[in-house]
C-alpha cells in the first residue's frame, strides 16, 4: 500500500509529541469486513476496514477547554465565523471557563466540524470515516456486531429518548464494549470525517442523483438495513449541519492509522 | 364526421404541439396554472397559532396575501395517558402540531425553528406543498437553528403536514403532525363551531396505562401493533372537561387528520350522521355519511348538524382502537329535548314471539319482588354499561365508575333523581374528576326499572349494599325527597 509509510511516519510523529498533553487513551480496532447499514449504490455491500486505533472516549470539554489554551485561534470569539457559528461552545461560561453547564468529564459539544478536525489533529489523529465508525459502532458489550439483536437496537433507542431535554450525561456510565470502546451509540452524535460527503442530502427521502443518501421512502435504496433507527436518526443529525455549525448534541472523538501507537 | 372524437385527439394534439413549440424556444417560461391568483399583495400576515382542538378563524379576504407561519420542533415528554409519560417529538409542542389556515393562492412563509435542547434534526413536508419533498428538502434543520422557504397554496383542501426526517415512521409516531388547510377563493360556508382533531398510533414499550414514562418501541412499530390510538395524542384530550361542545342545531364542522404512521381511521360519530364530508379532504362533497374513512397521511373534513342532545361520541370504528386503546373522544350538545327525533319510549322484556306486542308507554309488566335483581342486571346491561361499562369501571376521563363508587356510596337514594332527570356538570369519582352529560332516563324506565337497576348496582360491584324502593323512585319523580 502507498499510504503505509506516511502512516508510520505519522506515528512516529504522534510518539514524540504525545508527551506535550495527558495522552488520551486509544485502542487498537483489528480490520476486518463488515456490511454497512447504508446501502451502496441500492444494495447492502461489504465494507473492508483496515486497522485503525480508536479513542475509548469521545472528547471532554476539559480536553477541548486545553485545546484552545494551546491554540488560541479556535477559542470562541477569535475563530473565524467561517470556521465555527455562532453557537460554538455555547455552554461555556465564557471563552476559557467551562462554568455549571459543561463539566469537565463530559463529553465538549457545539463543536464545528473544522474544529473537531483541528483538535483530532493536534493530537497526531483524525476524525474517524463514518464506516469507521459505524463498524465499532456496531458492537455491544459482549457482541462486535450485535446489529441484528432487537434488545440491542431498542436498547439504544431507549437511552437517547430516556435523555429527552438534557444534555450528554457523563462519560463512561456504560460499560466498555466489545472492542473496549465507550459511549458510542449512546450519548451524543459525532463527527465522522467524511459526513458531508457521505450525508449531502438534506431530504433524506429523495433518491436520485449520485450518492445522495435517500432514506425513507423512496429511499428505501439508501438503507440496506431498515432497523437501525438510532443509526438514522444520526444521520439525519448530521446530515442537517454544515462544518461550522454547532450543535449542542454533536461532539466527536479521534482515531489513528494504524494501532495508534 | 365520422370520428369526432379522434377529430377532437387529432385537434388536440396539434394545439399541443403547435403550443409546445411555440413554448419550446422560451424554455424558461414558467408553467401557469389557472388556480393561481398572482403574486402575493398588500401586507405580509402572521398566522395566528392556537392549540387544537382549536381551529385560527375563517379567512375573508378576496385576494392573495404573504402568510407567515412559524413551527418549532420541540421534543416534550408530556403525559399520554393518567399516569403515563411518554417522550413526544411535536410542532410547537403539540400534538397534532397547531393548525394552519390559507387561502388558495396564498404564498406561504414558513419559518421551522428546533428547539436549541432538541436531539434530532427536523423539518416539514406538507401535503399542502407541490415541490421537492413537499418543502422537506428546504426545511431540514438542526437543533437551534432556524429554516425557510415559501410556496404558493396552489390547490385548495385539507392536508397533512408531517416531519420527513430520518426514521420518518419514529418522527411521526412520536407526533409530528398537524394539518393545513387551504381554503377556497370563496371561503367556506360559515359553521356554528370548527373543530380540529388528528388521530395517531402510538407505540410503547409498556402495555396500555402500564404506569410511568414509557419509550418508544421499534417492534411494535414495525408489526403495526400499536398500544394506544388517540385523537390529539393524548387519552381524554377530547373527553370529560376537554369534550367538544356545541348547541342543539348547530352546524358543527370537523377538520379530521389522520397522521398515522400507520393505522388509518374508520371516523365515526356515534348517534350522528355528516350531512357533508370533503372526501379525503378533496373537493368531493359526499352527503349522509356514517362512518367516514381516512387514510394515514390524509384527511376529511366532516359537517354534521346537532339535532338532539346528549354526548355523542367521536371513534375509530375499528372498534378495538375505541375501547382499548383509547381512540375516543366526546361532542356533548346542550340544549332542549328533541322527542321527535328521538324518544327512548320503554324497555322490559320482551313479549312472547310472535306474537309482538305492540310498542306500549305503559312499562312492561312488574318483575317480581325475587327477580327484583335480575331485572336490574337487565336494566344495566341494556342501558348503563353502554357508558359505565359492563364491570362498572366506567372509561376514564370519559364516564365515572359505578364500581366502588364514593360517590354512588355516599348518597345512594341521590342516584334515583340522577338516573330520572340526568345529570350535567363537573364532579369527582374516586378522586378523579368528570365532566361529562348523563341523559335522563325518567321517560324511558319505570319506577320498579329505577329501583331494581340501582339496587342491583348497590350491591355488586363492590359497593356498600342497600335497597332502593319504587316507592322511593315515584316519589322523586312526583318531586319529593325519598
Amino acid at each position: 500500500m502507498i499510504r503505509r509509510p506516511a502512516r508510520l511516519l505519522l506515528i512516529a510523529t504522534a510518539a514524540t509529541v504525545a508527551m506535550t498533553a495527558a495522552a488520551a487513551d486509544y485502542v487498537a480496532i483489528p480490520g476486518g469486513v463488515f456490511v454497512s447499514a447504508l446501502a451502496v449504490d441500492g444494495a447492502a455491500a461489504r465494507i473492508a476496514i483496515e486497522p485503525f486505533a480508536m479513542r475509548v472516549e469521545p472528547v471532554t470539554n476539559a480536553e477541548f477547554l486545553d485545546f484552545v489554551r494551546m491554540h488560541p485561534g479556535w477559542q470562541r470569539g477569535q475563530v473565524s465565523p467561517l470556521f465555527a457559528g455562532p453557537q460554538y461552545l455555547s455552554a461555556w461560561q465564557g471563552p476559557l471557563t467551562l462554568g455549571p453547564d459543561a463539566r469537565p468529564g463530559q463529553p465538549v459539544t457545539s463543536v464545528s466540524w473544522f474544529a473537531a478536525r483541528a483538535f483530532c489533529a493536534s493530537e497526531q489523529a483524525r476524525l474517524p470515516t463514518w464506516y469507521e465508525w459505524e463498524y465499532v459502532a456496531a458492537a455491544d458489550v459482549t457482541r462486535r456486531d450485535a446489529r441484528r439483536d432487537p434488545a440491542r437496537n431498542q436498547d439504544i433507542l431507549d437511552a437517547i429518548q430516556g435523555s429527552t431535554g438534557e444534555r450528554p450525561g457523563a462519560i463512561g456510565r456504560h460499560r466498555a464494549d466489545a472492542w473496549g470502546v465507550r459511549d458510542l451509540n449512546r450519548l451524543l452524535w459525532e463527527w465522522t470525517g467524511d459526513y458531508a460527503a457521505m450525508f449531502p442530502n438534506a431530504d433524506a427521502r429523495v433518491a436520485g442523483a449520485g450518492p445522495s443518501l435517500a432514506l425513507c421512502g423512496g429511499s428505501a435504496l439508501a438503507f440496506a438495513d431498515k432497523n437501525q433507527f438510532a443509526l438514522m436518526m444520526r444521520i439525519a443529525a448530521l446530515t442537517a449541519l454544515k462544518p461550522a455549525d454547532a450543535a449542542p448534541r454533536v461532539g466527536f472523538r479521534c482515531v489513528r492509522e494504524g494501532h495508534g501507537r | 364526421m365520422r370520428h369526432p372524437l379522434l377529430s377532437a385527439i387529432v385537434l388536440a394534439l396539434g394545439l399541443g404541439l403547435v403550443l409546445g413549440a411555440h413554448a419550446a424556444p422560451a424554455g424558461a417560461a414558467p408553467a401557469t396554472d389557472p388556480a393561481d391568483l398572482g403574486p402575493p399583495r398588500g401586507a405580509p400576515i402572521e398566522e395566528a397559532m392556537v392549540a387544537p382542538p382549536n381551529v385560527p378563524p375563517p379567512i375573508h379576504r378576496n385576494y392573495p396575501a404573504r402568510v407567515i407561519v412559524r413551527l418549532e420542533t420541540r421534543e416534550v415528554v408530556k403525559e399520554i395517558a393518567d399516569g403515563v409519560r411518554y417522550d413526544f417529538w411535536t410542532f410547537n409542542g403539540t400534538v397534532p402540531g397547531p393548525m394552519i389556515r390559507v387561502r388558495q393562492g396564498d404564498t406561504v412563509e414558513l419559518h421551522l425553528k428546533n428547539a436549541p435542547d432538541s436531539h434530532m434534526a427536523h423539518n416539514i413536508d406538507l401535503h399542502a406543498v407541490m415541490g421537492p419533498g413537499g418543502g422537506a428538502a428546504a426545511s431540514m434543520t438542526p437543533p437551534g437553528h432556524e429554516s425557510v422557504f415559501t410556496f404558493k397554496a396552489m390547490r385548495e383542501g385539507l392536508y397533512i403536514y408531517h416531519c420527513a426526517t430520518p426514521p420518518v415512521p419514529m418522527h411521526i409516531a412520536n407526533g409530528m403532525y398537524g394539518l393545513i388547510l387551504v381554503e377556497p377563493p370563496q371561503g367556506l360556508p360559515k359553521a356554528d363551531r370548527e373543530y380540529y382533531v388528528v388521530q395517531g398510533d402510538f407505540y410503547t414499550t409498556g402495555a396500555y396505562h402500564e404506569p410511568g414514562l414509557q419509550s418508544f418501541d421499534m417492534q411494535k412499530l414495525l408489526l403495526e401493533q400499536p398500544t394506544y390510538v388517540l385523537f390529539n395524542g393524548r387519552e381524554g384530550a377530547l373527553t370529560g372537561a376537554n369534550a367538544l361542545t356545541a348547541k342543539v342545531g348547530d352546524t358543527v364542522r370537523l377538520f379530521v387528520g389522520d397522521g398515522g404512521p400507520n393505522l388509518v381511521s374508520s371516523f365515526h360519530v356515534i348517534g350522528q350522521i355528516f350531512d357533508n364530508v370533503n372526501v379525503e379532504g378533496g373537493t368531493l362533497v359526499n352527503h349522509n355519511v356514517q362512518t367516514t374513512l381516512i387514510p394515514a397521511g390524509g384527511a376529511a373534513t366532516v359537517e354534521m348538524k346537532t339535532l338532539v342532545p346528549g354526548t355523542f361520541l367521536l371513534v375509530d370504528h375499528s372498534i378495538t382502537r375505541a375501547f382499548m386503546q383509547g381512540a375516543l373522544g366526546q361532542l356533548v350538545v346542550s340544549g332542549p329535548a328533541a322527542p321527535a327525533i328521538y324518544n327512548k319510549v320503554s324497555s322490559g322484556p320482551a313479549a312472547p314471539s310472535p306474537a309482538a306486542a305492540p310498542m306500549a308507554h305503559a312499562a312492561a309488566p312488574v318483575a317480581a319482588v325475587n327477580d327484583a335483581m335480575a331485572d336490574g342486571k337487565r336494566v344495566f346491561t341494556q342501558i348503563c354499561a353502554a357508558c359505565h361499562q359492563g364491570n362498572g369501571m366506567g372509561l376514564p376521563g370519559a364516564f365515572p365508575p359505578l364500581a366502588m363508587s364514593d360517590y354512588l356510596n355516599a348518597d345512594p337514594k341521590g342516584a334515583i333523581g340522577i338516573v330520572l332527570n340526568g345529570l350535567s356538570g363537573k364532579i369527582t369519582v374516586n378522586n378523579t374528576g368528570y365532566e361529562s352529560v348523563m341523559p335522563a332516563f325518567g321517560t324511558q324506565l319505570n319506577d320498579d326499572e329505577v329501583a331494581h337497576v340501582l339496587t342491583y348496582v348497590l350491591n355488586n360491584f363492590n359497593n356498600k349494599g342497600g335497597t332502593i324502593a319504587p316507592v322511593e323512585v315515584k316519589a322523586v319523580r312526583a318531586g319529593r325527597k325519598p
